[in-house]
């Protein structure tokens, strides 16, 4: 059951972005900081994380978790740190993904080159 | 031309074919659907085989899901899937190490430090700006909240 | 000796006669409905470089090369060399020329560039400055999707209405009226015309208006008709543009429909190649013309052409700025016979 509400759900996300795209001339970079904004929005209000126990891996692995976790970072590494947390809570949540993406970039470049379509 | 700019922009939006809109939003939810089915198996793998706490899970899923894409990408495999998925392929964490990593490849060729490396955030730099930004925004109301 | 036609028109006294024309095509290009007409098709996107604007600058140089072989002449009786591309200050071509020793004259026209270049050439001819010329152009698919738009990696979907950028470089020898031609007759210079189109990714509704306006201007300035040419030859409409073409000119009572005709539709097979509205670039015009368009003239099978090269004059700080597009359009006449 799990599996089909993250595909349900994860799928409906992307269906959205896509409207966006077509209906709005909406460019990618766009799409992804608007989503990522509306992530830390819906985190902030704790509403996000319904839907994650809900649609589980649909509702992380998009972008909008992306804001999410970003969001709810920040408000435990103020619980934790207080005034600092806000510089350091979000970052130190997203840390893993933020650094993964580098590293693995950076070895991809290393490894392979680009090819034409 | 005896147009003016609105007369002619209506003229040629009429003249030019509309994206398929039903096509691709199916084609983004299947596939943008089918990423976030991957993750859930990865999570599950995490949590119930290396038995991970929960915070843990989910930064594992992100990295794995980060290094398909990027592995992806770098198979020359990723763009191929995107351009029949569109939204499917870029909103997933899996779109972001493609926006960093395509870059990251293609600008080997301006040097290491930047060509490469500078470059590597032209797509995705916006998503970590606004997003960092946003979270340090909510955190100040947050921290406002709070002590009040 | 007034040899201007009504206002933006050159007529050439002593029709400059084309010695010879070569292409290089790219693979995709290659395996397009106009591929037994190109001199050179590469068997990848690097042909042995490590950069594509490398590439690039070879293409350039084999075209030219390869031309000026089969004029049977010599390098060094250039004694004008015209030519552009599509990249920042026009590296391709000044990269591909910097050892020929040859007087170089670089040309931005974006994708009119082979128009341009063939017209500013065949007037140094006619108005006696020189004997022989050369006018050359190219672009590549990653050089100028990697300038204009997004790594060739990036997951990225594209609008039915985009083109395709041609991997191509044409190259075009002139000399004074000798030979068996065709020859170059008229050049009408167009004027830069911004419809107020800002989508880079509907380059064929930009354009169209600049073409339109230089084709009405070359009919009124030359007394001309449609009908006149065999066939009339826009640069890289693509689909829509071509149709915006058609109705713009018909409602300046000019019917182009029965010749006419887009290098971006010929180049490739719309419904298998999978270029959505076309090709373009300078070389999508380039190859057309020194590849089919030539090969027709030799076997007879045309006698007036009339060559709309078209350009969007965008960059992609204007673009990123939100400006809209400017763009200009050359037409060069054509014909087989020395008139």
């Amino acid at each position: 059951m799990q599996y089909l509400n993250a595909f349900w759900v994860g799928g409906l996300i992307c269906a959205i972005a896509q409207v966006l795209i077509d209906k709005t001339k909406m460019t990618p970079a766009r799409i992804l900081v608007s989503f990522v904004v509306a992530g830390v929005i819906l985190g902030g209000l704790g509403i996000y994380d319904k839907i994650a126990d809900f649609a589980g891996a649909g509702a992380t692995v998009p972008i909008i978790g992306f804001g999410n976790t970003l969001a709810k970072g920040v408000m435990k590494g103020i619980n934790e740190k207080g005034f600092i947390g806000i510089f350091t809570g979000g970052t130190a949540a997203a840390a893993g993904g933020i650094a993964a993406s580098i590293f693995f970039g950076l070895l991809m470049a290393i490894i392979f080159k680009p090819k034409q379509k | 031309m005896n147009y003016s700019k609105q007369e002619y922009s209506d003229y040629s939006n009429k003249k030019s074919p509309d994206s398929p809109l039903l096509k691709d939003v199916l084609f983004a939810f299947l596939i943008g659907g089918a990423i976030c089915t991957i993750g859930q198996g990865v999570s599950d793998v995490y949590e119930v085989i290396f038995r991970l706490d929960s915070e843990s899970v989910k930064t594992a899923t992100s990295i794995t899901m980060v290094f398909l894409g990027a592995l992806l990408t770098g198979l020359n495999v990723y763009h191929k899937i995107a351009k029949y998925a569109g939204a499917g392929t870029i909103v997933p964490i899996t779109g972001f190490a493609n926006a960093i990593t395509s870059p990251a490849m293609e600008f080997r060729r301006e040097g290491w430090i930047l060509g490469l490396a500078a470059k590597m955030f032209v797509v995705a730099g916006p998503v970590i700006v606004y997003g960092i930004s946003a979270s340090i925004v909510l955190g100040l109301f947050y921290y406002l909240v709070q002590v009040l | 000796m007034n040899k201007k036609s009504g206002n933006q028109t050159i007529t050439f006294k002593e029709p400059v006669s084309i010695l010879s024309c070569a292409s290089v095509a790219g693979k995709k290009e290659g395996e397009g409905p106009l591929s037994k007409y190109f001199d050179k098709i590469m068997s990848d996107a690097e042909w042995g470089e490590e950069t594509w604007e490398k590439t690039e600058s070879k293409m350039q140089k084999t075209a030219l090369s390869r031309a000026v072989e089969k004029a049977k002449v010599d390098l060094k009786d250039i004694d004008f060399l015209f030519a552009g591309d599509l990249l920042n200050q026009c590296t391709s071509s000044t990269f591909a020329f910097r050892g020929f020793g040859v007087p170089f004259l670089g040309v931005y026209g974006a994708c009119s560039t082979m128009a341009e270049t063939l017209g500013l050439a065949s007037s140094m001819i006619d108005g006696g400055f020189a004997q022989k010329t050369a006018a050359v152009t190219s672009s590549h698919f990653c050089t100028a999707e990697r300038q204009y738009r997004f790594p060739l990696e990036y997951g990225g979907q594209r609008p039915p209405t985009a083109q395709w950028t041609v991997t191509g470089s044409g190259a075009v020898v002139l000399g004074k009226s000798g030979g068996q031609g065709p020859f170059v007759t008229h050049f009408t210079a167009g004027k830069i015309v911004d419809a107020g189109i800002s989508d880079a990714n509907n380059m064929g509704a930009a354009m169209a208006p600049a073409a339109a306006e230089t084709l009405v201007a070359h009919f009124k300035d030359t007394e001309r008709t449609p009908d006149f040419y065999d066939l009339i030859l826009t640069g890289d409409l693509g689909k829509i543009g071509k149709s915006i073409a058609i109705d713009l000119c018909g409602e300046q009572g000019f019917d182009l429909a029965p010749c006419y005709k887009d290098c971006g539709l010929m180049v490739f097979d719309l419904q298998k190649q999978d270029v959505h509205s076309g090709g373009s670039g300078c070389g999508c015009g380039a190859i057309t013309l020194c590849g089919y368009v030539m090969d027709c003239f030799r076997a007879g099978k045309l006698k007036n052409v009339l060559f709309v090269g078209t350009g969007a004059l965008l960059s992609p700080t204007s673009s990123m700025q939100g400006e809209s597009i400017p763009c200009v359009a050359h037409a060069v006449a054509l014909s087989a016979n020395r008139e």
